[in-house]
C-alpha cells in the first residue's frame, strides 16, 4: 500500500527522478523509427514496382501497330507486334461478374446461417469446413473443375439452351464445357469461403441490443435479419464482396486450367473462348519475348487498374451512407 | 387498451441457474409499477419473461403463468412474436436502428404488422413523436438519422417507437441510467403522461425515481450469491417508502442494506 501512494508526492516535487525511472522512451522511440521505417520502406517499394511496370509498358505499347484497347488480337512473336486486351478485359471482368452473382448470395446465406440460424454445435464445424476451403490450392480448384466440373456442366448448358438459348448470351454449340460461364462458377466457389468468413464475422458483430430492439418490437427471426443485421453488416459484405472480386480478378492457375482460351468474344457465355489477364499472362509468359513480356506486362497494369476503379467504387458506396451505417452510434 | 398484468408461480433460468423464483404479483392497468432491488436481483429477469425476452437468451427458460387479462402470455401456442406486439419494451441504453431515419425508426413495428398508407403512416409517426414529447425537437429533420440525436432524445425516440404500435403494456428496463438528469425528467414526465393510456412497468436503480415515477412499487431480493432472486413485497409506493411490512424493505430504501 505503501508505495502505491508514494510516487505521486515523489512526483510532485522531482519530477526529473519519474523521468529517469520510466523505461518505455527508449522503447517508443525504437518503436517509433520501426513503425515509421517500414511504412516509409513499403511506399518505396510500391512506388518502385510501379515505376518499373509503367515504364516496361509504355515500351510495349509505344510498339504496338494495333490499338492497345480495342483489338481482338494478340501477336507478340513477329515484328511489328499487334496486341490489344479488349478481349482479356472482358473475360476477366464478365466471368469474375458471374462468380460475384453465384458466390456472394450464397455466402450470406451461409454467414447467415451459422451466425444466427445454426445451433452453436453446428454452427463452428461450418465455419470450419468454409474457412478450410480457402486453404485448397488454386490449381486443385483448376485440376477439379478441369476433370469434374467441365465434363458435368454440359449437361446443364444443353438444359439452358433449351429454355434461354434465344437470349443469345445463354446459348450452347455442344463441345467441352470450357467457358467463361464454367470460370464463373468455380472462380464463385472458391471465393465463397473469404466472403463468408468476413460477413459472418461483421454479422457476428451486430451488437445484441439492436437486435433486442427488433425483438422486442415484434420481429420474427428474418424481420430481426432484414431489420437490424443486414442493414448493419451492409458494409462489410461490400467490403468482403471486394475482397472476393479482388481474388476472383486476379486467379490465374485455375482459370487457365479449365478454361479454352481464343482471342474472340463470344456473345454465349457457354461457349467455349476468351480469356483473362491472368490466365494469358501465365499461359504466354515463359514463350514470350522481351517485347512479348513488355506487352504481358503492360496487360497486368490494366487488370491492376480495373482493381483500383472497383475498390474506388465500393468505398464510395460505403462512404455515402456512412452517417448511416452504425458506427456513428 | 391497457391491459392488467396477473403473474403466479413465475420461476425463470438461464440453463441450470435459476434466476428469480417463484414469483406472483398483479400489474393494475393504467398505472406505474417500479421494481426496485440489489443487482443482480433478477428484476431486470423478470420485467424480459413479461414480453418472453428473456428465452430469447441462449438458455432462457420460464416456468409459471403470465396472464393479459385472460391470455396466458406462455400458454401452449401461443407465439412469442405476436406477445411482443402487445407488450412493448424500452431498454436501458437508447437503441435506436442506425441504419434508420427518425420516422423510419418509429414506422419500423408498423412496417412489421402489415402494410400501411403512406400518409397513414405519417399520422402515426407524428402522434407517437408527440406522445413521447419528442416532436417539436425533430419535425423538421424526421429523415436525419436517429443516432445522430442526443441520448435524452434517442431514449424517446424509442419509447415513440414502442408506442407507435399501441402496446397494451410497455415494459422499461432502467430506461433513464443512461441519461443526465435533465433528460431523465423529460423521460419521469413523459411516464406521467402514457399512464393515462398504458400499463407501465419499470425497473430503475434510483429509489427516488421509483418514488417519482410509480403508484405500486416492488421490492425484490436475492439471498446471497447464486441464489435465486425473489418477490419480497409489493404494495402501493406510498407505503413502501413510508412504512413498508417487511423489514429488508425498509433496509434497502433506508441505505442500512447489507
Amino acid at each position: 500500500m505503501k508505495t502505491d501512494i508514494e510516487p505521486t508526492s515523489s512526483a510532485a516535487e522531482s519530477p526529473s527522478k519519474v523521468r529517469t525511472r520510466s523505461t518505455g522512451r527508449a522503447g517508443d522511440k525504437i518503436f517509433l523509427g520501426l513503425s515509421r521505417g517500414s511504412g516509409i520502406a513499403l511506399l518505396v517499394i510500391m512506388a518502385a514496382i510501379a515505376a518499373f511496370l509503367t515504364y516496361r509498358a509504355a515500351i510495349a505499347i509505344s510498339k504496338d501497330e494495333a490499338n492497345f484497347l480495342t483489338t481482338f488480337e494478340w501477336n507478340t512473336g513477329s515484328s511489328p507486334m499487334r496486341f490489344g486486351i479488349a478481349v482479356l478485359a472482358y473475360g476477366t471482368v464478365v466471368s469474375s461478374i458471374i462468380a460475384m452473382l453465384i458466390a456472394v448470395p450464397i455466402a450470406v446465406g451461409i454467414a447467415l446461417f451459422i451466425s444466427h440460424y445454426a445451433p452453436r454445435r453446428l454452427a463452428a464445424p461450418v465455419a470450419y469446413v468454409i474457412d478450410l476451403l480457402a486453404a485448397v490450392p488454386s490449381i486443385v480448384y483448376g485440376l477439379w473443375g478441369a476433370l469434374f466440373l467441365v465434363p458435368h456442366l454440359t449437361g446443364l448448358y444443353t438444359w439452358f439452351d433449351d429454355y434461354l438459348g434465344w437470349t443469345g448470351i445463354l446459348s450452347y454449340q455442344g463441345g467441352a464445357a470450357r467457358s467463361l460461364f464454367t470460370v464463373g462458377i468455380l472462380l464463385a466457389i472458391m471465393i465463397l469461403p473469404i466472403v463468408t468468413s468476413v460477413s459472418r464475422e461483421v454479422f457476428r458483430q451486430v451488437p445484441k441490443m439492436h437486435e433486442e430492439a427488433a425483438l422486442a418490437l415484434g420481429a420474427t427471426r428474418w424481420e430481426v435479419i432484414r431489420m437490424a443485421v443486414l442493414p448493419f453488416g451492409r458494409s462489410g459484405i461490400i467490403s468482403a464482396s471486394m475482397l472476393g472480386l479482388g481474388r476472383a480478378l486476379g486467379e490465374t492457375m485455375a482459370v487457365a486450367t479449365v478454361l479454352s482460351p481464343n482471342f474472340l468474344i463470344e456473345t454465349s457465355l457457354l461457349d467455349p473462348g476468351g480469356g483473362t489477364f491472368a490466365q494469358n499472362i501465365a499461359s504466354r509468359f515463359k514463350e514470350a519475348g522481351n517485347d512479348g513480356r513488355d506487352a504481358l506486362i503492360a496487360s497486368g497494369l490494366v487488370l491492376f487498374v480495373i482493381t483500383l476503379l472497383v475498390n474506388g467504387a465500393a468505398r464510395m458506396i460505403i462512404a455515402r451512407r456512412k452517417e448511416y451505417s452504425g458506427t456513428a452510434a | 387498451m391497457a391491459k392488467r398484468i396477473d403473474v403466479s408461480g413465475l420461476t425463470a433460468y438461464y440453463g441450470s441457474h435459476k434466476a428469480i423464483e417463484d414469483i406472483s404479483m398483479t400489474v393494475e392497468p393504467r398505472s406505474v409499477t417500479a421494481f426496485i432491488g440489489p443487482s443482480g436481483c433478477g428484476k431486470s429477469t423478470f420485467l424480459r419473461t413479461l414480453n418472453r425476452m428473456h428465452e430469447v437468451t441462449p438458455g432462457g427458460r420460464v416456468e409459471g403463468k403470465v396472464m393479459l387479462d385472460d391470455e396466458n402470455l406462455y400458454g401452449s401456442g401461443v407465439d412469442p412474436v405476436s406477445v411482443r406486439r402487445t407488450v412493448g419494451m424500452v431498454f436501458q441504453r437508447p437503441n435506436p436502428f442506425p441504419t434508420m431515419s427518425i420516422f423510419e425508426n418509429v414506422a419500423a413495428g408498423l412496417k412489421l404488422n402489415g402494410s400501411y398508407k403512406k400518409n397513414e403512416l405519417e399520422g402515426v409517426v407524428e402522434k407517437s413523436l408527440k406522445g413521447a414529447n419528442l416532436w417539436n425537437e425533430v419535425k423538421d429533420r424526421l429523415n436525419k438519422p436517429g443516432a445522430g440525436l442526443s441520448g435524452g432524445q434517442q431514449q424517446r425516440l424509442c419509447i415513440a417507437r414502442a408506442i407507435a404500435v399501441e402496446p397494451d403494456v410497455l415494459l422499461m428496463d432502467e430506461p433513464c441510467s443512461a441519461l443526465d438528469p435533465i433528460s431523465t425528467l423529460a423521460i419521469e414526465d413523459l411516464i406521467g403522461e402514457l399512464k393515462e393510456r398504458f400499463t407501465i412497468v419499470i425497473v430503475t436503480h434510483n429509489m427516488q425515481q421509483a418514488a417519482r415515477v410509480s403508484d405500486r412499487t416492488a421490492f425484490f431480493n436475492l439471498a446471497g450469491v447464486g441464489q435465486p432472486g425473489k418477490l419480497i413485497e409489493i404494495d402501493e409506493t406510498e407505503r413502501i417508502f413510508s412504512n413498508p411490512s417487511v423489514q429488508a424493505t425498509e433496509d434497502y430504501i433506508s441505505g442500512r442494506f447489507g
